[in-house]
């Protein structure tokens, strides 16, 4: 089929035979909630559709529908993600699988509509598993993939699969659907642990004094970290049943012998693929890490990659003000012992485009700090009218 | 020239009810002049929608809210500065949906602001999506099948909340809207015009409404404002409800001017001063 990233989540939605769906309309969101719509009213699927009266509702009844061993599905957004921020951590720290795609879009002020990660970046501290995907056929397995994972015994966690707004969620690319019993065999039903069940009470979220709450911090912090090795078994088994490899946490891109590499995500990777092979063909030797999940974050693999170049690049569509762009936060962070230059590129920010030439001058800049043996500038604003990159 | 334009290319639906909407607030701001409004107490505030575009329109100060909210920021803007007399343009999905609590506390307090809705029944800027007020049975993106949900009667929650003015108004009657704007931002008190704005793309209604609307004269007392505005056969617009209540910023801190009257360094230490010692006020 040929369709656009908000239909690709709308039919992941589909095929993995969700039974509850809550949302709320935000564009670049609208048409996933819409063509989940036309689904249900086609007679696609007996799924129970809740059109709520705001995103903080939208979680509110997603939660409730998973705690009440419910498979469930909802999408935001933007401001929309905003305002769900407090039902994230109860959906996160209650267990409960349920899968989101979120579209970036940049949050207000000032009021825009096109990509930007700041509104799902602020989120990566909730307990949500985060991926960001760069074609409209990874949109559509990531949300299978992200029931598998989220659903896995050891992990037990909700995840946000993540699409770049418009250049995704409204441009059609070609993607190969799964039909209904190819994913079934895939992804069995839900097997909730808990449930709200009248016959078997109990209390789902109660309070909790100092003497429970730190140990239940603590095993969320252990499913995150189990959920690593769930993911790359979820990936491997994908790939062997669909023939579609998306490598895990990072997908490497020319790394072999590269004296530099950039990370990028989103749709951005598209671009820099290119600029790799145009800039392999001059002889520069530079590679790719495609940065896919931001939670669990990739540490040891992107340490792996560091430990054979001479500096990193990291890109970023979003920024945390008074420190740096969160990829770069977390990359250095990964790196710490490493003496290699690591350097920030901020870049497309409020959706404004990325193009071949700002990824060169990223691999360039990159390529001179290898040089150099240290960066210029750690941070460099990429496009920003009166600011010098 | 009434020097409201701001030039910003106009980005509604040839034949929007916006466009009516828009006229009718150039008009009653210009009434209001005559009668000793003057325009720079005039601030605005929209919420997210095709509504909210009416901000980009209008040569007023004012502050872009968000989706819901410009209720709670039209308060805002009433608390600090009390000379000012703040409109927030509103949409149904906005105010009635995402942001009502806002509204039905607004109302409770009697907060001095004027708030216009747009109602067209639709979610119009994300494309169509049923509303609160959506009637039942309607096909709309978001319910092909038709809305299972009852509408919400706005002017009947709003009565109950404690509005002290409840209105609704019309495009296809300019010149009547106008007035209720003017008599909405005049009143002292919370005030709202629920206005009937059809969407040509989503929800056209201007056959319906220009067929429906009947003006009425007078506004009733408060229980027959109830029953007129839970009618839904018949549609009056003018003002079913008016009636005058202490406004809460004067409840709150009487004539005080928060900007204007905020204590010196001097006089602040004085009070603290005063405090330690254990001297009361009373
Ligand atoms: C928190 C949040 N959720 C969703 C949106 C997306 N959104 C923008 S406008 C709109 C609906 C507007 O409907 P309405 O208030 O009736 O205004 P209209 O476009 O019909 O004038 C929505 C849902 C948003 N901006 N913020
Ligand atoms: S979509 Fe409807 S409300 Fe929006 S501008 Fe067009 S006619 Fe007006
Ligand atoms: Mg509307």
């Amino acid at each position: 089929m040929v369709v656009t990233g908000d239909y690709s989540a709308a039919y992941g939605a589909l095929i993995c035979d969700v039974d509850v769906v809550a949302a709320y309309p935000i564009t670049p969101q609208t048409f996933i909630v819409e063509d989940f719509s036309e689904f249900v009213a086609d007679g696609l699927t007996d799924a129970e559709f809740v059109k709520v009266e705001s995103e903080h509702s939208a979680m509110s009844a997603c939660i409730a529908a998973q705690a009440a061993g419910a498979r469930t599905f909802t999408a935001t957004a933007s401001q929309g993600l905003a305002l769900m921020h407090e039902m994230l951590f109860v959906a996160a720290a209650l267990h409960l699988p349920i899968v989101m795609p979120v579209v970036n879009r940049t949050l207000a002020a000032p009021i825009g509509i096109w990509c930007e990660y700041n509104d799902t970046m602020p989120e990566r501290d909730t307990g949500w598993l985060q991926v960001y995907c760069e074609t409209n056929q990874e949109v559509l397995d990531m949300v299978i993939q992200s029931y598998k994972i989220g659903e896995h015994r050891d992990v037990m966690l909700p995840v946000m699969p993540s699409m770049d707004a418009f250049i995704l969620s409204h441009t059609v690319e070609p993607v190969h659907a799964p039909s209904t019993d190819e994913v079934a065999d895939f992804l069995p039903r839900y097997q909730p642990q808990a449930i709200l069940d009248t016959s078997n009470p109990m209390t789902i979220g109660s309070f909790a004094p100092p003497e429970y709450i730190q140990e239940i911090r603590y095993q969320s912090e252990v499913t995150m970290q189990k959920a690593r090795e769930v993911i790359q078994q979820v990936n491997d088994d994908f790939a062997q049943t669909f023939g579609r490899d998306y490598h895990g946490l990072i997908e490497e891109y020319r790394t072999d012998d590269a004296d530099v590499v950039l990370i990028t995500m989103g749709t951005v990777t598209g671009t820099a693929r290119e600029v790799v092979d145009d800039m392999r063909r001059e002889g520069k030797k530079v590679g790719l890490v495609k940065l896919r999940f931001f939670r669990p974050f990739p540490l040891q693999e992107l340490r792996r990659v560091a430990e054979n170049v001479e500096a990193m690049g990291v890109y970023d569509r979003a920024m945390s003000f008074g420190s740096g762009g969160p990829a770069f936060i977390e990359t250095r962070h990964a790196l710490y012992g490493l003496d290699i230059p690591v350097v920030n590129f901020l870049a497309g920010l409020g959706g404004r485009d990325v193009v071949k030439e700002d990824v060169r001058l990223m691999f360039e800049k990159t390529l001179k700090a290898a040089k150099e043996g240290r960066a210029e500038n750690e941070t460099v604003w990429i496009g920003t009218r009166g600011v010098k990159p | 020239m009434d020097g409201l334009d701001t030039g910003a290319e106009n980005t509604w639906c040839p034949g929007c009810g916006n466009f009516g909407i828009l006229r009718a607030v150039k008009k009653a701001v210009q009434r209001l002049e005559e009668t000793g409004v003057e325009r720079d107490r005039l601030v605005i505030c929209a919420g997210i929608g095709c509504h909210g575009k009416i901000f980009d329109y209008l040569h007023l100060s004012g502050l872009y809210s968000l989706h819901g909210r410009s209720v709670a920021a039209v308060s805002g803007m009433k608390m600090a500065n009390p000379e000012l007399r703040p409109i927030a343009f509103v949409g149904d999905g906005d105010a009635y949906g995402e942001g009502l609590a806002h509204l039905l506390f607004a109302a409770k307090r009697n907060m001095d602001v004027t708030v216009l809705v747009h109602n067209n029944g639709v979610y119009a800027l994300t494309t169509g999506q049923f509303t609160p007020t959506t009637a039942r049975g309607a096909r709309t993106r978001s319910s092909p099948r038709g809305n299972v949900e009852e509408p919400f009667h706005p002017l009947a929650l709003l009565l109950e909340a404690g509005a002290t003015l409840v209105a609704r108004g019309y495009p296809g009657r300019l010149d009547h809207l106008a007035e209720l704007i003017v008599q909405a931002v005049q009143h002292p008190g919370f005030a709202m015009v629920d206005i009937l704005q059809p969407c040509v793309t989503f929800h056209d209604t201007y056959k319906e409404y220009n067929k429906k609307v009947e003006v009425l004269e007078e506004p009733l007392d408060y229980p027959g404002a109830l029953v007129l505005a839970r009618e839904r056969d018949r549609l009056p617009i003018g003002i079913f409800y008016r009636t005058e209540k202490p406004v809460y910023h004067r409840e709150l801190h009487g004539d005080l001017h928060p900007i204007r009257d905020s204590l010196s360094r001097k006089q602040r230490w004085q009070l603290v001063q005063k405090l330690l010692s254990g001297e009361t006020n009373e």
